[in-house]
C-alpha cells in the first residue's frame, strides 16, 4: 500500500515510537514569539540547560507589536517587557532574533515562508496555533504549547501523538470574487471547527493546484479552525518557484539536490487517507461570519439559519443578529485587513482592486496592517500606498494587531468588524468587540460602501 | 505544578456549553505575563466579571452552590489557540480534571503538561452527569487514574477513559516529557541533511 505525503515527512522525521506512547518526533525548525516562550525559556534556566541545536531556532515578537510609532519604546509596559524578555533570551540562549524595528521583523507566520526558512518536507513548530501556515509549502507544521516549545528548545524534538490522515480535495474553479479564504471558512461551516479534530489534512485538486503561494498560505494558516492540528499542500512548480532566491533557501547546487529531494514529496497513487471530503468549487461563493466561532458562517447572499441550539442562540445573542435575518446591507463600523490569514502582498493587491476609484464610506475606521515589513516594502514598491491613502487608507507598521488586540488596536465593545483574521471568538478583537470574519476583497467592499457588500458586485 | 496523579473524587462545576475556546478559558489580554502565576484568577474572566470587575452573579465560577477540582464542560472544550496559559489557568484557579465529550487537540496535550487531567466520556455519560449535578450539586465524581475509570457516584454509572501507558506512568509519577526526552538526547541523530543541506 502506498504512503501519504504526511507518512512520509512523519516517518522521516521520527527518532523512537515509545511502546503504548506518543511518537518523539524530531523537528526541523522552531519558530518564537513573545507571548508563549518565557516560561519556557524560565523552565530551560531553572534545569540549567542550553538549546541543543539554536541554529534551528529563529524568534521575533509579533503579537503585542503596536501598529504605529515602532521606533519608540512600546507604551504599556506590560507589552513591553514580553517583547523586550524575548529579545533577552533570545541573546542568552543564542537564537536568532528579528525586533522590532528590524526589517525583517513581522509576523512569524509572514516571515518565515517569505524567507525561505520553512521549506517542503520539513517538520516545523511554533507555540501558536497557526502554525498550520508553513503547511503551504510542503511541510508537516504544527501548534504547540509552551510546554513543547520547551522541550524543542532543549532537545530539538517533541512527543506527539501521530494524527490520522484526511485528503480535502476541492475540485473545479473557483469564481469570481472567491478567494482562499472563502474556500476555508466555506470547509469550516461544512465540517465544523471540531470536523478535523485529531487529524493532519492535505488538501489537493485543481483549485489547490492553481492557487498562487499566497493564498495556499491562508488556506493552511486555517486549518486549525477546522480542529485539524495541521494542514499543507504538496509542493510544486509553484512552491518551487516562490521558494527559489529567498534567503534562506538553498543555493546553486544545494538548491538542484534540494529540489530533486522536493520533487519526491507528494502521496502515492494508492495512499489511503482515513478520511477523505471532496467539495466543488462552483459551490463556493463570497462568505461571512455571522456567529462566535468561524465554522458559523454563509455565503454573503444567504441568510443567518433560522433554527439552532442553546449555543447557537447564545452566539447570535453577542453579535446582535436576528435568526434568519440578511446580513447584506447592515452597516458596520471598523475594518481590519492583515493577520497570518490575509497579512500577504496579495491581500493587498486585492484590497486595493476593489477600491480603485472609490474612497473609504464615511464613519468606517479601516485599519490595514501588513504582515511583515517585507509586505510593507512591496506595497509601497507597487504604489499601494499612495493609492489607498488617496482613497483615504493609511498603512500602518506589521504584526498581528487587531486579530487579536493584544496591542493599542482594540475594537470597542459592540462594534461590528469586517475582519480578515481568523476568530470572530466573543472579545477576541476587544472585550464585546462583534468581529465578522471575512476575505480581503468582501473587507474592502464593506470599508467603501460602509455595509456588508457583495464584492462581485464591485469587481 | 508536577502534582502526583492518583484517585480523586470531588464535587463538580458544571459548564454546559459547547466549544468552549481558548480566548474564553483566558482572554488574549492577560497573555502578557512572562511567567505561570496568577493567570486562575483570570479564568473564564469575561464571562466571570462584568466590565467594572465585579462578579457576574450567575456564572458558574461565581455561584457558591457549585464547587471542586472537577470541571465538567460541553462537547469540544479548549478549541481554537494553543496558549497554554489557558491550562496554567485551569491549573491555578484549582482544577485537576476536566471532564468533557470531546476535547480540542492542542489544549488537551497542554492540560496532560500541566498535570491537569482531561477525561474524555460519551455524550451520554456527559449529559447524565449536567443532570447529575443540576439535581444535587453536592454529587461527587471519582476520577481513578490507575484504572481509568471515572465514575458518577450519584447514579454508579461507570466508563472507561482512554490516556496512554506513557503518560499514565508520567502523571502517576510526577514526571513530565522533558524529563523524558533529556534522558535520550544523546542518540538523536545529526539534523536530517533534506533541506538543501542547511
Amino acid at each position: 500500500m502506498g504512503k501519504t505525503l504526511f507518512d512520509k515527512i512523519w516517518d522521516a522525521h521520527v527518532v523512537q515510537n515509545i511502546p503504548d506512547g506518543p511518537t518523539q518526533l524530531y523537528i526541523d525548525r522552531l519558530y518564537c514569539h513573545e507571548v508563549t516562550s518565557p516560561q519556557a525559556f524560565d523552565g530551560m534556566r531553572a534545569r540549567g540547560l542550553r538549546c541543543l541545536r539554536p541554529q534551528q531556532i529563529f524568534c521575533m515578537p509579533d503579537h503585542n507589536t503596536p501598529t504605529h510609532d515602532q521606533d519608540r519604546p512600546i507604551a504599556d509596559p506590560v507589552s513591553r517587557k514580553q517583547v523586550e524578555t524575548l529579545a533577552r533570551n533570545a541573546c542568552e540562549f543564542g537564537l536568532t532574533h528579528y525586533g522590532m524595528m528590524s526589517p525583517d521583523n513581522g509576523i512569524i507566520h509572514v516571515v518565515g515562508p517569505e524567507k525561505g526558512l520553512s521549506l517542503p518536507g520539513m517538520t516545523i513548530v511554533c507555540g501558536d496555533s497557526h502554525t498550520s501556515t508553513h503547511g503551504a509549502m510542503g511541510a508537516v507544521a504544527f501548534g504547540i504549547g509552551t510546554s513543547e516549545v520547551e522541550m524543542v528548545l532543549a532537545a530539538q524534538c517533541i512527543l506527539q501523538q501521530k494524527p490520522r490522515s484526511m485528503r480535502i480535495t476541492i475540485n473545479g474553479n473557483l469564481g469570481k470574487g472567491v478567494t482562499a479564504k472563502d474556500v476555508a471558512l466555506f470547509l469550516m461551516a461544512r465540517i465544523t471547527t471540531s470536523g478535523a479534530t485529531g487529524y493532519f489534512v492535505e488538501y489537493a485538486g485543481e483549485v489547490v493546484r492553481q492557487m498562487s503561494m499566497e493564498s495556499r498560505l491562508t488556506l493552511c494558516n486555517l486549518s486549525i479552525e477546522m480542529g485539524a492540528r495541521g494542514g499543507f499542500i504538496a509542493p510544486d512548480e509553484t512552491t518551487f518557484t516562490y521558494l527559489q532566491g529567498r534567503e534562506f533557501a538553498p543555493q546553486g547546487e544545494a538548491w538542484e539536490r534540494a529540489l530533486a529531494q522536493w520533487r519526491t514529496l507528494k502521496s502515492d497513487d494508492d495512499a489511503v487517507f482515513d478520511r477523505e471530503l471532496v467539495f466543488n468549487a462552483a459551490d463556493i461563493e463570497p462568505r461571512i461570519t455571522y456567529g462566535t466561532n468561524p465554522g458559523m458562517g454563509i455565503g454573503i447572499t444567504e441568510s443567518v439559519p433560522e433554527q439552532g441550539d442553546v449555543n447557537f442562540f447564545k452566539s447570535l445573542s453577542y453579535m446582535g443578529f436576528r435568526a434568519g435575518e440578511r446580513l447584506l446591507g447592515k452597516k458596520i463600523d471598523y475594518v481590519f485587513l492583515g493577520a497570518c490569514t490575509n497579512g500577504r502582498i496579495e491581500d493587498f493587491r486585492a484590497f486595493a482592486s476593489v477600491v480603485k476609484g472609490r474612497k473609504k464610506a464615511e464613519g468606517v475606521v479601516a485599519w490595514l496592517v501588513p504582515g511583515s515589513w517585507a509586505v510593507h516594502r512591496q506595497i509601497c514598491a507597487e504604489g499601494l500606498d499612495r493609492m489607498l491613502a488617496d482613497a483615504g487608507f493609511e498603512i500602518r507598521q506589521p504584526g498581528c494587531s487587531a486579530c487579536l488586540a493584544m496591542n493599542d488596536d482594540k475594537i470597542p465593545s459592540g462594534k461590528y468588524c469586517l475582519s480578515t483574521s481568523n476568530r470572530n471568538f466573543e472579545g477576541r478583537q476587544g472585550p464585546g468587540a462583534r468581529t465578522i470574519l471575512c476575505s480581503p476583497l468582501v473587507a474592502a467592499a464593506a470599508a467603501v460602501t460602509g455595509v456588508i457588500t457583495d464584492p462581485r458586485e464591485l469587481l | 505544578m508536577k502534582q502526583k496523579f492518583d484517585i480523586i473524587t470531588s464535587t463538580c462545576v458544571p459548564l454546559p456549553l459547547e466549544n468552549v475556546d481558548t480566548d474564553q478559558i483566558i482572554p488574549a489580554r492577560f497573555l502578557k505575563a512572562t511567567d505561570k502565576e496568577g493567570f486562575g484568577d483570570n479564568l473564564f474572566r469575561d464571562w466571570r466579571y462584568d466590565k467594572e470587575g465585579h462578579p457576574i452573579a450567575n456564572f458558574v465560577l461565581n455561584d457558591p452552590t457549585y464547587g471542586g477540582c472537577i470541571l465538567v464542560a460541553g462537547r469540544n472544550f479548549g478549541s481554537g489557540s494553543s496558549r497554554e496559559h489557558a491550562a496554567w489557568a485551569i491549573a491555578g484557579y484549582g482544577f485537576r480534571v476536566v471532564i468533557s465529550s470531546f476535547f480540542a487537540d492542542i489544549h488537551k496535550n497542554n492540560e496532560l503538561n500541566n498535570f491537569v487531567l482531561p477525561v474524555e466520556v460519551s455524550e451520554d455519560f456527559l449529559a447524565e452527569l449536567f443532570q447529575s449535578i443540576q439535581d444535587n450539586p453536592q454529587m461527587q465524581v471519582e476520577v481513578n487514574l490507575p484504572a481509568q475509570t471515572v465514575t458518577n457516584l450519584a447514579t454508579g454509572r461507570c466508563e472507561t477513559f482512554a490516556i496512554n501507558a506513557y503518560k499514565k506512568h508520567c502523571l502517576m509519577n510526577g514526571l513530565d516529557d522533558i524529563d523524558f526526552l533529556l534522558k535520550n538526547v544523546e542518540t538523536l541523530p545529526p539534523a536530517p541533511p533534506l533541506h538543501g543541506g542547511e
